[in-house]
């Protein structure tokens, strides 16, 4: 049976996300409605601006729903889409689904001028070639709690995290041509 | 000048990793709305109604065409302001051709730079060299070719021109229409015919061969200009557009916060009637707006920039 991922298509990069699945040969969803994620096997939180995003999910009533879905099915979030992943963050103006036990901290890297490019080593293909990461306005995490495993790391800060199912990246995998992460995503989940 | 000539440096080694980091921000604000502020409140009003970036301005579009006279950079102090207040991406304008202001800009760690019609333009032949800027450009575009120069100058983000201030959609379904025709051709034609389209449409080549294989820019592209009603920006959406400017069509409504979470909401359910039709409801007037032919050609912004 063909597995379908959702991408959550509120606000941001989600058509890169789409693009990328695509060329693995997976189905994908846009979703901008609750009742969309019961046709899903998992759900990509994709960047753009997390206020709007956090807004836009109670808003359209997807809050508890996007909980829920976490609960039992394995979610990818990206930039913004790792902030809305957290347990908590150092900003009001966000509402943290909470899906993930980790603080994430707003453009912790700075603004545009700060943003950058950067080749890390991924720890699942430790041998394998660097992977070109772009870090853009990028959240930072702060605390992690026991069951959550460093992926990746750059300049000694945490930049991609996960919990077996559930991953969070503070930079964007979507906006290259090397598909090894969303790979490795979709390997883990078993569906 | 140390500071300068080391950003120099760093551009020599980097330009295309920058290119592609300023192009993802254009990417991560696709699907939202951006809006005009002239004030920290009023970038209050505007973030908290989940516009995903803020153009910071001194006078918005209608008020620099009632005021006349020069248009230019505003001042960095009233840019700060609107920095300090908003956690979204700002954004600020300078004229065509200035790269001074641009430079001033940057200095100021704008989140994007709009180089910008809206202004009186400063220099009639040239546009800015943007490939030498760290901090990222959004362009103005009537038609495929003004795209495609601005693209090969280094701009991150484009946005077809509707006519800013006027509150009157026309524009910018003309011009969007004309660069979507414009691409789609492109995809028809065989390789030998396109030197021949990059002569005609004064447009690098390398551009015009990518549109042709692709079927679209290599950049975002956004519209602008006379957006005043939640429809409308559904409107440019349906077209093709992947995310809405906003100028005078939110402060100069009489509600401007519902206006403008209404707008935000239409941006993202562009294709969902039921939810344009709720998010419509219950708005007070709307910008009064202009019919295009009381506007002298002279005074028309979309035709600036060549």
């Amino acid at each position: 049976m063909n597995r379908t991922v959702g991408v959550l298509a509120l606000q941001g990069a989600y058509q890169k996300h789409v693009d990328c699945l695509s060329r693995l040969g997976v189905d994908t969803l846009l979703i901008r409605k609750a009742s969309e994620l019961d046709q899903c096997d998992g759900l990509i939180i994709p960047g753009g601006e997390s206020t709007t995003m956090s807004l836009l999910i109670q808003e359209s009533g997807m809050y508890e729903p996007l909980r829920d879905f976490a609960q039992v099915k394995p979610v990818m979030g990206v930039c913004a889409g790792m902030i809305m992943m957290s347990a908590s963050v150092d900003d009001q103006r966000v509402k943290p689904l909470q899906i993930m036990p980790f603080r994430a901290l707003r453009n912790h890297y700075g603004r545009q001028v700060h943003s950058f490019s950067a080749d890390i080593t991924l720890d699942f293909d430790a041998d394998g070639d660097t992977f070109h990461a772009h870090f853009i306005r990028a959240p930072g995490v702060e605390t992690l709690a026991n069951g959550i495993e460093v992926l990746a790391t750059c300049n000694d800060e945490s930049v991609m995290i996960g919990d077996g199912g559930h991953i969070a990246l503070s930079f964007h995998p979507e906006l290259t041509d090397d598909a090894r992460i969303h790979a490795y995503w979709l390997s883990n989940i078993n569906v | 000048m140390v500071e300068k000539s080391q950003t120099m440096n760093d551009r020599s080694d980097n330009t295309q990793n920058n290119f592609d980091v300023n192009v993802g921000l254009a990417e991560m604000l696709k699907g939202g709305a951006i809006m005009d502020v002239t004030t920290a409140e009023q970038a209050k009003i505007a973030e908290d109604a989940g516009a995903c970036a803020v153009m910071a301005l001194e006078r918005i579009p209608a008020d620099i065409r009632r005021d006349g006279g020069v248009a230019r950079m505003s001042d960095p102090d009233m840019i700060q302001e609107i920095k300090d207040t908003v956690s979204i991406p700002v954004m600020a304008k300078c004229r065509i051709g200035h790269f001074a202001e641009a430079q001033v800009l940057q200095a100021l760690e704008i989140d994007f730079i709009d180089e910008s019609e809206v202004l009186t333009p400063a220099d009639e032949a040239n546009h800015i060299y943007k490939h030498e800027f760290k901090v990222p450009f959004v362009c103005g575009a009537t038609n495929l070719g003004e795209a495609l120069r601005r693209i090969g100058e280094g701009a991150a983000m484009m946005r077809t021109k509707g006519e800013a201030g006027s509150g009157n959609i026309v524009e910018a379904v003309r011009h969007m229409r004309a660069l979507q025709d414009e691409m789609k051709r492109l995809t028809t034609l065989g390789k030998e015919q396109l030197m021949s389209v990059a002569k005609d449409l004064g447009a690098p080549y390398d551009l015009v061969c990518y549109v042709a294989e692709h079927g679209r820019l290599p950049v975002p592209n956004f519209s602008a200009g006379g957006i005043a009603t939640p429809a409308d920006a559904a409107l440019v959406r349906q077209l093709g557009a992947e995310a809405v400017f906003v100028g005078s069509g939110i402060f100069k409504s009489d509600d401007p916060a519902a206006r403008a979470a209404a707008i935000v909401k239409a941006t993202t359910h562009f294709d969902d009637p039921e939810i344009l039709l709720q998010v419509s409801r219950g708005l007070r007037p709307g910008m009064k707006g202009l019919e295009m032919s009381e506007i002298p050609e002279q005074e028309r912004l979309a035709v600036r920039g060549w």
